[in-house]
């Protein structure tokens, strides 16, 4: 097995505290008189800092600690948590975020939000004492020599401590000699190798050893031995002598060494309690590396195609025990297969939660007081499709706060309250889940979106068009309705991209609106990326999948319409008139026409359409591939499968074919 | 075009109608005989199938039409030629057809040859260069080139057949 890089882990480690603090900085700005959240955000500060320095951010480390001692002010209730804290630690944040990604560049930008979190969090009249991190200075002018002598929990080298880079990290603090102590050194005979049993004794030259060498044996304080001790000649200095359970950074508002002894248990404990949670975590649920899930998911898709090989044959064979073995096995690998993509599900509230800071800072930037709400986080979705969902998320919140919801005085003048609302949630529907966000602005302006569509030319001035259609006409490229071109949206890039992505998700989008009342948009998506169940056709020679899910019905094509080929293309089906596509005709089959042709009749969103094939052969489970970039250019296929003989079918894509279908109604309608 | 093969060149050479070609050995995956090949409706005639290469989906190309040359039925010499071609900095898995598979062999880097200018049958940007062995020419094509071109031209070569098709 290999080992995991600690550097990573710890990278993972940190953007998930980084998760946890900004959620944490956001609930705070709801309501920022709750101790717990702000105790909450303090220790996931904490643990980011102890971490950082342990695995060599210097830089992540050293920032946080200001960030952190600033905010201790917070957590003492010497400074409120005002709207303003929040804003600049979250700005704090994304620059730790920063600070990880490139541990070694400079990262500009530090000081200065260091120096607003500070003045804000000095601005109360608290703080007639001396400024918090000024007092730490004068101690720190004076070098002195500290002994530090101390000896490892046993248990520590199987939990993965390095005696030699906790010295170096001592090092790095001053000048220093270090001796080993190896008097409790057993003989040979009785020395267990995993047991730590020498003590080291360091003479470092340093200014205020507290701060820094606690934070060296953060993670080991409990079980281990430090003591540390003036030399001689300091002996006149404030008496900080054997720490015990020493906190890890000074109390701003007393001179440095004091504080240790004041209050030394809760930064501690607070530490134990992180890793607590996360071994009761790892009881329950394991971290695997998305390539192994992928993998896996690769290894039951070969799997399906085998089993669906040994299924033709079986059926073929007149072996009972085969034709056993095989419905058995079918049994199986589809019980497989669903617990394994069952893996790969991931619950959508995920994702929902980053859209809180997107909000937090539309709100701030563009002056409008939003109300956020969401629902049906627990909604699972594939993981790979939750992360391509974020960017298209990302442009339709965007879009409803900055183009959607009015400004607070419109508001008011149209008789709704002051703060807009944006609403975002997730439900299942048939094999599809919809995410809608929906806001309650002022509406789509069908006018304006008509006349923007002309002038850019994707609209004749006379052309009928349905009202959908035309809000569809939003997602072309180029296309965008605002007056003005703002920081955040009115460049005409974005909603073609987002059009773009859900496409290649095999989803849809749809929007609804009411003047006055606000705007939805609906994003339709299948639940999984990896295996659908299809239906087989055959089409000339050539075999072809349609996803059974936007399968409505299958339907004969009566003779009458047969002859008629080039005709009226519509199908009255039980009253309501389905334009239909004769697919030999769209994939230039050249096999000569063969009598009962078959419809079958696809949905997508609020569009059908008839496709009219040779032959419906049955139903298979379908594992989806990509094609290449060799023929991602034609629209009319999503992907490819391999059958039960090996051969390769291309799966048809339903909203591609369904829109084509709408062209002719629009057209039979123009005409 | 600039020629940079300082050591010999070892190259699978194949047969397409009458002409010798060479590619890469080290980027040949695997020789198949032929295998059902699906046809992609609508597709331009230089990858117009698709092939299932051991549970992979992997489009199949035929270098003849780039070449302009004949392309009778297959038979039984045709062999696949699985390969990996980076397309627009991509490495893709993709079959190639040949009418022969000759051997694997050394082409000195002395004995290649850049392209004329002019003179030639073929479009000067799909060869690398033209080797020489046992009196005869062996042809280096440009892999890379010859389906990035065509990655990108499919698109509204495509769209248009669909549309007029339907």
């Amino acid at each position: 097995m290999s080992l995991p890089d600690p550097t990573e882990t710890f990278r993972q480690e940190a953007r998930e505290l980084l998760e946890q603090l900004e959620s944490g900085l956001l609930d705070l700005g709801q309501n920022p008189a709750d101790t717990d959240l702000i105790n909450s955000t303090f220790r996931a500060l904490h643990t980011i800092k102890g971490s950082g320095a342990m695995f060599g951010f210097t830089q992540v480390a050293a920032f946080v600690h200001e960030f952190e001692t600033a905010f201790d002010r917070v957590r003492k209730g010497l400074s409120p948590a005002t709207h303003e804290l929040v804003a600049v630690a979250l700005d704090a944040k994304d620059h730790i975020h920063k600070l990880l990604q490139h541990p070694d560049d400079a990262v500009p930008g530090g000081d200065a939000i260091l120096d607003a979190l500070r003045i804000i969090v000095s601005a109360e009249p608290a703080a007639a004492l001396p400024a918090p991190l000024v007092a730490a200075e004068p101690a720190a002018t004076i070098s002195k020599r500290w002994r530090i002598v101390f000896k490892l929990p046993a248990d520590s080298l199987v939990y993965g401590t390095n005696p030699i880079l906790l010295l170096e990290e001592i090092a790095a603090l001053g000048p220093c000699t270090v001796k080993a102590l190896t008097d409790a050194v057993p003989p040979l005979a009785d020395l267990d190798p995993e047991v730590p049993t020498i003590g080291w004794q360091v003479d470092l030259t340093h200014d205020d050893p507290h701060a820094g060498i606690e934070d060296v044996f953060l993670f080991l304080r409990d079980g281990m031995e430090l003591s540390v001790t003036p030399l001689e000649d300091e002996a006149s200095l404030p008496e900080p002598a054997p720490a015990p359970l020493a906190a890890p950074l000074p109390l701003p508002e007393t001179p440095a060494a004091v504080p240790a002894l004041i209050e030394p248990s809760e930064p501690p404990r607070d530490t134990r309690r992180a890793t607590n949670t996360t071994t009761e975590k790892t009881g329950s649920s394991l971290r695997v590396a998305a390539e192994r899930l992928d993998e896996l998911m690769d290894r039951v898709g070969e799997l399906v195609i085998a089993q669906a090989r040994l299924t033709q044959i079986a059926n073929s064979s007149s072996d009972a025990n085969l034709k056993t073995i095989a419905e058995e096995l079918e049994r199986l690998s589809s019980g497989l297969r669903d617990t394994t993509m069952g893996i790969r599900m991931v619950p959508i509230g995920t994702l929902f939660s980053r859209f809180r800071r997107l909000i937090h800072d539309l709100s701030r930037d563009l002056d409008k007081d939003i109300e956020f709400i969401t629902s049906g986080e627990d909604t699972e979705l594939d993981k790979t499709m939750i992360e391509r969902l974020a960017d298209p998320l990302v442009h339709l919140i965007r879009n409803s706060v900055d183009h959607g919801l009015e400004t607070a005085e419109k508001r008011l003048a149209a008789g709704k309250s002051a703060k807009g609302s944006v609403r975002l949630s997730a439900v299942y529907a048939g094999a599809e889940v919809a995410i809608s966000v929906a806001d309650d602005g002022a509406g789509l302006d069908a006018t304006r979106i008509r006349a923007k569509a002309e002038e850019a030319g994707l609209l004749a001035p006379d052309a009928k068009i349905s009202e959908q259609d035309l809000f569809q006409m939003i997602f072309a490229p180029g296309f965008s309705t605002a007056k003005e071109v703002t920081a955040l949206s009115g460049r005409g890039v974005g909603m073609d991209v987002v059009k773009r992505t859900i496409d290649g998700l095999r989803g849809t989008i749809e929007l609804s609106t009411r003047p006055g009342q606000g705007t939805t948009a609906t994003l339709r998506l299948p639940l999984t990326l990896a295996i659908i169940d299809g239906m087989l056709v055959r089409v000339g020679n050539g075999r072809y999948t349609i996803p059974l899910a936007a399968v409505e019905e299958c339907v004969e094509l009566p003779e009458g319409i047969e002859a008629n080929a080039r005709g009226r293309n519509f199908l009255d089906i039980r009253g309501s008139l389905v334009p239909f596509l004769r697919l030999r005709e769209v994939f230039g089959t050249k096999t000569p026409l063969e009598p009962h042709q078959k419809v079958v009749i696809v949905s997508s969103g609020e569009g059908r359409v008839g496709l009219v094939v040779d032959q419906i052969i049955g139903n298979n489970q379908t594992v989806i591939k990509q094609l290449s970039k060799l023929h991602s250019a034609i629209k009319s296929f999503s992907g490819a499968t391999i059958l039960g003989d090996g051969t390769v079918a291309l799966i048809l894509d339903t909203a591609h074919l369904v829109a084509h279908g709408q062209f002719y109604v629009d057209q039979g309608r123009a005409a | 075009m600039s020629l940079a093969l300082a050591s010999p060149m070892k190259a699978l050479t194949i047969r397409l109608q009458d002409e010798l070609f060479a590619v890469e050995a080290g980027s040949v995956r695997e020789i198949l005989d032929l295998v059902p090949i699906t046809e992609v409706p609508n597709a331009s005639p230089f990858v117009s199938g698709l092939i299932n290469v051991r549970g992979r989906v992997v489009p199949l190309a035929d270098l003849r039409v780039m070449f302009g040359m004949d392309r009778p039925e297959p038979d039984q010499d045709t062999r696949i030629v699985v390969m990996e071609i980076d397309i627009d900095g991509e490495p893709t898995v993709a079959g190639i057809l040949a009418d022969k598979v000759h051997d694997v062999t050394d082409i000195e880097a002395a004995s290649i040859e850049e392209v004329p200018k002019v003179g030639m049958r073929w479009r000067p940007e799909f060869i690398r260069g033209i080797g020489k062995r046992n009196g005869g020419f062996i042809i280096i094509p440009d892999l890379g080139r010859i389906f990035e071109t065509q990655s990108a031209r499919t698109a509204p070569a495509a769209a248009s057949e669909e549309r007029s098709a339907s």
